[in-house]
């Protein structure tokens, strides 16, 4: 490693970043190939049926023959879509999905660096950005595929998307209100005391409202009214086949990982326990890997739930969801907003 | 690094932004409209270039990601067929250059009146503690107005979209 | 460089890898994907089997774009709350301060909620039209 340290500061930071990002992105990859795998299974089990079983033991190669076949597959672009955006909206669906996870702090450090790709200021900010660019992709493939159930699938999305953003946006303000900061690792340091310091337990409203917006966000039952089977035949992504429709796949799943990962990080402690002096910055490299171990369990006992949330609960209908999201919810967290407010300058 | 970064973001808006109004290739208002989201994009990163990290963020936010998912809804109700088959119109090219080569003259002479002898540190810091700190002390009574703003934004939305009120 | 400002390459690197990873895809399934035929049942729109009628863009009911006006203004009001937000407490331990931040906000999300409720009893939350007598939709009841 003796060319690492001759480069300076700089290039050093560079590469860090890069690998910390490549890394990343690999794992939230794997993530998802094996969270559809176990959403296969789960809902097998739920359904009393045994699920894929066929590649691999287990079926635990699945993903990789999904893959391969996705990749394989008749890449087919019927004669009456909109090529470019034919071919933009898949990207456009999955690229911000990956970029959401940069602020989220996955450990605490490893040797000298902070495990978070970007420490940004404006940490939760950047995130919604993020999110709130995630519509175009799905209303341009509805629009791309210029047929009528994906159209509908597209404008009911955005739709859908936009107005559980203000919940989201309105249901994390306070627990900035008692961080005081926007950065993602501030929120974590704050709730490193004790398992009551989490702020689940603080903010239980901002939480719930915050779980049900995500859902809404990233499209899943009992919210996955752009998809809607039985009334949209699929939605948005109709007229998509191979790596275009896995991508949308992909990107959904994606979205839901970095959900978790948000709320793991707002609401869940982030990468800390609250025993056996887990709660620091990891002094040695088995404590900094104890860390990311303690962070991915966390998301992953969230994905379970996503899960599990998808194969128990009926579709809403469309305007009990519009009624849910802006006569219910945002009243709610408004509520909510003022109360803690209150509370906090009472006590001042 | 930061000099060439603002070229690039700066080359990329401005592309982007002639994009929006005289496309070339297309003249599909969907595209126009996407190009209208990149050029916000890059702005944002012109943003975070000066430290305003708040605004750049802000920008993503309301701009590229709620402003223009409306402009979408918009182009999406109207024909676009009618608006594809509209050719530029000689008259409005040499008018719209007019005003542009008068703009230009007009910044210009702007801008080498108050060209600063150095480049001045921020006047006020970027974050969204000295944001938060400047509006709600010096920039109080500007942010109640805000509200009223919205208020009226509001009714307006309302009154318009409405055919029958209750 | 700003250490903050130079917080922001890791992300430029990541949406150069995001892009890449979009972009890859996307052409590697363009080379390694199976070329079909192309026959006129294939290139038809799905609609279930149906053969399609019209046009592939339907026609949006008003409600969307109000639903949409209505997020951009709440989304700039939800924003406002974010700087306050992070303040917040600081400014509540000055005794200065303390009152004018929380009546200021206090007054800014009344004055938005009284523009909510409008917005509410004039039904511009309602996703369902109301129906009304003599509409077609409602069940006439004198025969």
């Amino acid at each position: 490693m003796d060319w690492l340290n001759q480069l300076n500061p700089t290039q050093q930071f560079v590469i860090f970043s890069a690998v910390k990002a490549l890394v990343a992105v690999v794992v939230l990859l794997s993530i998802v190939a094996y969270t559809v795998l176990a959403e296969r299974k789960i809902c097998a089990a739920i359904q009393d049926r045994i699920g894929p079983n066929r590649a691999g033991p287990w079926g635990l190669l699945q993903p990789a023959a999904d893959a391969i076949k996705a990749f394989l597959k008749e890449d087919f672009i019927p004669a009456h879509v909109r090529k470019v955006y034919f071919w933009l909206a898949p990207a456009l669906a999955m690229t911000p999905a990956l970029l959401t996870i940069a602020v989220i702090p996955f450990g605490s450090q490893l040797g000298a660096q902070k495990m978070v790709i970007a420490d940004l200021n404006v940490g939760v900010l950047y995130t919604f950005g993020i999110v709130s660019l995630g519509v175009y992709g799905i209303v341009l493939a509805g629009y791309a595929a210029n047929s009528k159930y994906p159209f509908l699938g597209g404008i009911r999305a955005s739709a859908q998307m936009i107005s559980y953003e203000i919940a989201m946006g309105l249901s994390v303000i306070p627990v900035f209100l008692l961080v005081g900061s926007l950065n993602l690792s501030r929120v974590i340091e704050y709730q490193a005391g004790g398992l009551f310091d989490w702020l689940v337990f603080k903010q239980p409203l901002a939480f719930a409202i915050f779980v049900a917006a995500a859902f809404a966000e990233t499209n899943r039952l009992p919210f996955d009214l752009p998809e809607a089977e039985q009334e949209l035949a699929g939605g948005y992504n109709v007229e998509y086949s191979a790596i275009k429709f896995a991508m949308f796949f992909l990107g959904e799943y994606a979205n839901m990982v970095a959900a978790s990962a948000l709320m793991v990080t707002l609401f869940l402690g982030g990468w800390t326990l609250p025993w056996a002096g887990l709660n620091q910055p990891a002094a040695t490299l088995a404590g900094g890997l104890a860390h990311v171990g303690i962070f991915l369990a966390k998301v992953l006992g969230v994905l379970v739930v996503f899960i599990w949330v998808r194969w128990m609960w009926p579709r809403f209908r469309y305007d009990q969801l519009m009624d849910l999201g802006w006569k219910r919810l945002l009243p709610l967290a408004l509520a909510n907003v003022l109360f803690t407010a209150t509370f906090l300058w009472a006590r001042a | 690094m930061q000099a060439a970064l603002f070229y690039i973001f700066a080359a990329l808006a401005l592309v982007c932004g002639f994009l929006v109004v005289a496309n070339p290739f297309s003249r599909n208002p969907v595209t126009s409209a996407m190009c209208l989201v990149l050029t916000l994009v890059w702005l944002a990163g012109l943003f975070v270039l000066l430290e305003a990290f708040f605004l750049g963020a802000v920008q993503i936010l309301i701009y590229a990601g709620a402003v223009m998912v409306l402009f979408l809804f918009v182009i999406m109700l109207l024909d676009l067929r009618a608006e594809e088959r509209r050719r530029l119109k000689r008259l409005g090219l040499v008018g719209g250059g007019l005003v542009a080569a008068a703009l230009a003259v007009l910044l210009r002479g702007v801008i080498h009146e108050a060209a600063p002898a150095a480049a001045a540190p921020p006047a006020v810091e970027g974050t969204t503690e000295a944001l938060g700190r400047l509006l709600f002390t010096r920039y109080l009574l500007p942010f109640e107005a805000v509200s009223v703003l919205l208020l009226v934004a509001m009714v307006g939305v309302v009154l318009l979209s409405k055919k029958e009120l209750k | 460089m700003d250490a903050q400002l130079a917080q922001y390459i890791p992300v430029l690197i990541l949406l150069v890898l995001a892009g890449a990873v979009s972009g890859g895809m996307l052409l590697l399934a363009h080379w390694l994907g199976k070329a079909g035929r192309r026959t006129a049942a294939k290139d038809m729109a799905y609609e279930c089997g149906m053969v399609p009628v019209g046009g592939g863009s339907t026609r949006l009911a008003v409600k969307f774009y109000l639903v949409a006006m209505l997020f951009i203004l709440f989304d700039i009001e939800v924003v406002f709350l974010y700087p306050w937000a992070v303040v917040f407490r600081e400014l509540l331990r000055e005794a200065a301060t303390a009152n004018l931040i929380f009546w200021a906000m206090v007054s800014f999300l009344g004055v938005l909620f009284a523009g909510y409720l409008y917005a509410w009893r004039k039904g511009a939350l309602d996703w369902h039209e109301p129906r009304r007598a003599g509409s077609p939709a409602a069940p006439n009841r004198s025969r």
